[in-house]
């Protein structure tokens, strides 16, 4: 039995806290969840998750269950399949080409950010890496159905502002924002 | 046409996914290479493709592609059925080629994700 809107949207989201995740944050802030139920939700969530680096078996997990999340929150199908479009291109490259990372996600008043981690080698060349079809996969990587040079790309054209941090070994970090409309 | 209309069409085999054989398709991706699948539409689309991995069955389900077929026979292991089915994605497998899988299915109406044929 839910006292309130927000208690109902709390236990959605803590439903999500049993299965893979190493930190749940809740924040008291105010928030508009849903363009449907225009409801108010006092509540930031984060959620972060380990990414193994050439781990092909568990790639994408995370993004799946991002997904289920944004869908048990009712929000946009476009929006959801961006922003799960971009978590997985992220967790591949984390796994191709990453050390061990951290990928999370934090739904905030009309902003969704992802912020991904990695302690792998680092990107040499960011403004190569983001030109369609420049790639350093392996056939390992090819075989898995990835490696083409399409994942930077892909994410900058699914996201509304991202931006790449990285140094020739010492790991890369991508922040990726979403507008909430 | 309904997923088991697509299924006699291929001469295709269910893997998985019984339950979906009700399911509407008009439009079709055909790849091998999921970060291709990833960057154009695929909502509600059949997806054909070689790959048998469970990144075919996660870009599946990131995407929104409704259903998968395996193409020149392939089968996937048993960990990836499973993911299908908690995906809710059926798996289909065809002894055809990928070539003539989409030859097959332009014949009879499907069209590209944008409506084209």
């Amino acid at each position: 039995m839910f006292h309130s809107t927000q208690d109902f949207y709390i236990q959605r989201l803590n439903t999500f806290s049993v299965t893979g995740c190493i930190q749940i944050v809740f924040i008291t802030l105010l928030s508009r969840i849903s363009e449907n139920k225009r409801e108010s939700l006092m509540t930031t969530f984060i959620k972060s998750f380990n990414i193994k680096k050439r781990d092909f078996v568990r790639a994408g997990e995370a993004s799946i269950n991002i997904q289920n999340i944004l869908k048990s929150l009712d929000m946009d199908p476009k929006l959801i399949r961006r922003i799960a479009i971009c978590g997985y291109e992220s967790e591949m490259n984390v796994v191709m080409h990453g050390g061990d990372g951290i990928l999370k996600i934090e739904i905030d008043t009309g902003k969704i950010i992802l912020d991904i981690s990695d302690n792998g080698d680092g990107i040499e060349n960011i403004e190569l890496a983001m030109q369609k079809g420049y790639s350093t996969a392996t056939e390992e990587h090819r075989e898995m159905g990835f490696g083409a040079g399409m994942g930077l790309p892909n994410m900058k054209a699914n996201s509304d502002m991202l931006s790449v941090e990285s140094e020739k070994g010492r790991g890369t970090h991508v922040h990726i924002e979403f507008n909430v409309s | 046409m309904t997923l088991s209309e697509l299924k006699d069409i291929l001469e295709a085999s269910i893997l998985v996914g019984n339950e979906y054989l009700n399911m509407e398709f008009d439009k079709c991706r055909a790849s091998d290479l999921m970060s291709d699948i990833l960057a154009g539409p695929a909502e509600g689309c059949v997806l054909l493709t070689g790959l048998t991995t469970v990144q075919a069955v996660r870009t599946a389900s990131v995407a929104g592609a409704g259903a998968i077929v395996f193409v020149r026979n392939k089968i996937p292991s048993h960990a990836v059925i499973d993911l299908a089915r908690t995906e809710k994605i059926p798996l289909l497998t065809t002894h055809f080629s990928m070539f003539i899988s989409c030859g097959r299915l332009h014949a009879h109406g499907i069209t590209g994700p944008d409506g084209m044929r």
